[in-house]
């Protein structure tokens, strides 16, 4: 089931490209390959809690949607648990449990008591086991009360809580949350962590979460994966975290007219286009003048302006929250 | 004067709003045009055994389909615009909020309605019209006149159909669903207002008494004005639809008083 | 840390055939008893309930009163009788209104891939379509169905036509072809959303469109019409080509008669090519994402 090495979830170079078709004029329309996913790798083993962590559009959620079996990745090796994700949906999906803080699993319009029924013949759970784990969350989780009540009546950290307990029922070996605190006041917060580091710690179930909220990490997770523009730029324990915004630059440069994709500037790749613009990631520690003055050489120029790694924003947000 | 700039305003973002969804606009085209061609084809067959049926001739009534698909969207015929919008927040208790908006309630429905209507109008009418002008012989006026009389007509169509619409909307605030009312609503919208069938063809009583209900106003009366085939004149035709506007929309007023005195916000 | 023992998805003895078979038979199953639930959860609003299935019984019969009144001025539509149009309608209305009350939410692709929630459709170990077909079941579309079995039966007291036990059969046949292919059509369109997610009024044309058409007969419309619903879109399998051989007519097209007896075999043909298409959205949707 494990692989050899005991990686449970084993990325190698995995990427996902998306085609954008924008419309540039009346009846025109040009098609941008954007890279949302660029080539990373990580091996998670079992039992282990890890935070997955990124700017917006940095690729996480296109990442964790191919963990789940939910996209096709465009090239690379991925398996969870043994299981190719996407070729295997449902045999995969028996096996983990997803948990998304901005939109509930559960049925809106039916209470909690009935989606969970929904959950027990939808994933085939034996009836004592279910009953079992069901009255395990709902004490852990404080449910009692509100079993009978229609999702929509409940409040943001009360679906939460409803949304992990469905994510359970059935034993996942692994457990994917993105953003499960958000918008959730500090108790409910404080009741959600400690949960998972039950679970975590008596069922050893593999957690793989994404947050903006960077005390949810130092709580839960001993090991942090990092990723900007769909590349990894760190993986490792939290204390290390500040190593990572020295990873890439991006000089963004405004050409006179629409151009291919910049080619053949020694240690620059362009990452994007768009119309006339496009961006050149380029390593944080080499200097970006020779760049400059090869590109005004080479290039029609209008404009051009250097960003320091988003990445380095998120984390010091995070630090500062 | 400021309160016009802002109803004016409130109607762009109306018309703003409907216009950003283009593949909806032309996938609703595309249906309309098929129901369009549907239609005429039974009512080539009907005047055929019947010519002069309700008083049309037969490229009368190929009008009259064609008008009606090309008001369909524009005055909600088959309900919806501001209804499902309005459910939701009195709902979800916004509704409140908007009551200390500078503009009336109604009002600011009304002026977001109109500019729905005039983006449907134009992205969802003139095309199906168009094409059941080329495919068939329709009757449509050449004299300009008869246009400038048929604009004002679909104006106050949209404008009864809004009101009649409001008054369903506002029971929401006494029933809680209103899924139920909202059907009603649209049943009696496609059928009084003759977009299954002209209302003139409808026999006996049951025909008089539809044109004169307030849903002829909202297809029937337009139709008629574009056509020249209103009774007395395209001016009683506006006249009635005028008349129907003030009255609904002051019911639609003094309902709203009622009805905004037992705001209950309702709490998630 | 068991898992239930899930069943094999490798193919086994049975092979790829089999997997599918097993696959098929789970859909059901699933759709079964997610349809369940929500019909139990509509019951416990009973009233609410009723006045729905009622106003869902009205709308479909305002297209029946709209026939009423033109036949209370013409004896003859396109050369057919009120019974014999009642008998179109009545076909038409109960195979289409049993495909929207089967398949009808499977037209929500668009919505549900604009909000997300396709995505949690695709973490639950039952096939999409189950899913999404078996949401928020509504019982109240039966309706419709009431409202047609209503007018189908009694066209069926006033038609004189000698009733064998064959055309018993082709009546019955001929209802639930027609049921498939409408629910066909639902799917497809729920599928072409896929592509195109703002689209979803097109299929109204397909399915709202294509119910309202068959409730006239052929002889009313152009022959390229007639023909683009034979051969294009095979509307014309759900009741207008077994309908008028019931009725001892002959079809405007002068097709061959076994054409006649084709529903079934195109209601297949239509689930197969209607598998692929979804197939196909559903893959295309899992390699674009939103």
């Amino acid at each position: 089931m494990d692989d050899a090495d005991g990686a449970f979830i084993d990325v190698r170079d995995l990427t996902k490209t998306f085609t954008v078709r924008r419309r540039s004029g009346l009846l025109r329309r040009t098609a941008t390959r954007v890279h949302a996913v660029d080539g990373i790798s990580f091996v998670l083993r079992r039992g282990e809690m890890t935070g997955f962590i990124g700017p917006n559009g940095a690729g996480k959620s296109t990442t964790v949607k191919m963990l789940t079996g939910i996209l096709t990745p465009t090239s690379g090796r991925l398996r969870v648990a043994g299981v190719d994700p996407w070729r295997e949906r449902t045999r995969l999906v028996r096996r983990i449990g997803v948990v998304f803080g901005q939109r509930t699993t559960l049925w809106w319009d039916l209470p909690l008591r009935d989606s969970y029924g929904l959950v027990r013949r939808m994933y085939r759970i034996p009836r004592a086991r279910f009953e079992e784990n069901l009255a395990r969350c709902v004490e852990l989780l404080e449910l009692g009360d509100l079993l009978d009540v229609p999702v929509r009546q409940l409040s943001l950290g009360q679906r939460m809580r409803g949304d992990i307990t469905a994510a359970l029922l059935h034993d996942p070996d692994v457990l994917y949350l993105d953003e499960p605190t958000i918008g959730l006041d500090i108790v409910s917060k404080a009741r959600v962590r400690q949960f998972l580091l039950t679970l975590n710690a008596e069922r050893g179930t593999t957690v793989l979460l994404t947050t903006h909220d960077l005390s949810d990490i130092e709580q839960l997770c001993e090991r942090v994966v990092v990723i900007d523009h769909g590349r990894l730029m760190y993986d490792g324990p939290l204390a290390g975290l500040h190593e990572v915004g020295r990873g890439e630059r991006t000089l963004v440069v405004d050409l006179e007219r629409e151009l291919p994709p910049i080619e053949g500037i020694p240690g620059a790749r362009t990452v994007r286009t768009e119309g006339p613009r496009q961006w050149l990631a380029f390593p944080a520690s080499a200097s970006a003048a020779p760049l400059v003055s090869r590109l005004a050489a080479e290039y029609p120029l209008v404009d051009l302006s250097i960003r320091e790694p988003d990445i380095e924003d998120v984390i010091a947000r995070m630090y500062a929250g | 004067m400021h309160l016009l700039r802002l109803n004016f305003a409130v109607a762009l973002s109306g018309f703003r709003r409907y216009a950003t969804y283009r593949v909806a606009t032309a996938a609703g085209v595309f249906t309309n045009t098929v129901f369009g061609f549907i239609l005429a084809y039974t009512f080539i067959a009907l005047w055929h055994t019947h010519p002069h049926l309700g008083g049309y001739d037969q490229s009368q009534a190929l009008t009259f389909v064609w008008t009606g698909q090309a008001l369909l969207a524009a005055a909600a015929l088959m309900g919806g615009g501001f209804q499902d919008e309005f459910h939701e927040r009195i709902r979800n208790g916004d509704v409140a909020i908007d009551l200390y908006r500078p503009i009336d309630l109604q009002l600011w429905w009304l002026a977001s309605d109109l500019g729905r209507a005039a983006f449907q109008l134009l992205g969802r009418g003139v095309v199906p019209l168009a094409v059941g002008a080329l495919a068939f012989d329709l009757a449509l006026p050449a004299s300009p006149r008869r246009w400038l009389l048929f604009l004002p007509s679909v104006l106050l169509a949209v404008v009864v159909s809004f009101a009649l619409r409001y008054l369903f909307a506002l029971c929401g605030f006494w029933l809680l669903d209103a899924t139920g009312l909202n059907a009603l609503s649209a049943l009696l919208s496609l059928f009084f207002s003759g977009m299954l069938l002209p209302l003139t063809v409808f026999p006996g009583a049951l025909g008089e008494v539809a044109r004169l209900l307030p849903w002829s106003a909202t297809l029937q009366v337009p139709a008629d004005v574009l056509m020249g085939t209103q009774p007395g004149s395209a001016g009683a035709g506006l006249a009635f639809q005028a008349g129907w506007a003030l009255v609904l929309l002051t019911a639609g007023r003094l309902l709203q008083t009622v009805a905004t005195r037992k705001v209950v916000v309702q709490g998630g | 840390m068991a898992d239930g023992k899930p069943r094999s998805l490798s193919p086994g003895p049975g092979g790829r055939l089999g997997t599918l078979l097993d696959d098929a038979v789970w859909g059901l199953r699933a759709y079964g008893f997610i349809v369940a639930m929500w019909v139990r959860s509509t019951m416990a609003y009973r009233a609410s309930f009723l006045i729905m299935l009622a106003a869902n019984f009205a709308t479909a019969g305002l297209d029946f009163a709209a026939i009423m009144i033109m036949f209370a001025q013409v004896d003859a539509l396109g050369g057919f009788t009120l019974p014999e149009v009642a008998f179109l309608y009545g076909t038409s209305c109960v195979a289409f209104g049993l495909s929207d009350l089967l398949l009808g939410t499977a037209e929500r692709v668009g919505r549900r891939v604009r909000d997300g929630t396709m995505d949690v459709l695709l973490t639950r170990p039952v096939p999409v379509l189950s899913q999404l077909a078996a949401d928020r079941f509504a019982l109240r579309r039966l309706g419709r169905v009431i409202q047609g079995s209503l007018v189908l039966g009694w066209s069926l007291t006033r038609l004189e036509v000698d009733w064998t036990p064959g055309r018993v059969a082709l009546l019955a046949s001929m209802v639930l072809c027609g049921a498939a292919i409408f629910g066909c059509l639902f799917v497809v369109g729920g599928a072409f959303q896929f592509w195109a997610q703002d689209a979803s009024e097109v299929q109204n044309a397909f399915t709202y469109g294509g119910t309202t058409l068959l409730q006239y007969p052929p002889t009313v419309f152009g022959k390229d019409l007639v023909r683009g619903v034979t051969f294009v879109v095979p509307l014309a399998f759900v009741n207008w080509l077994p309908a008028l051989r019931l009725l001892g007519r002959d079809d405007p097209l002068g097709l061959p008669d076994w054409l006649d007896l084709a529903a079934p075999a195109v209601a297949l043909l239509c689930c197969a090519v209607t598998g692929l298409v979804w197939r196909a959205g559903l893959r295309a949707y899992r390699s674009t994402g939103s």
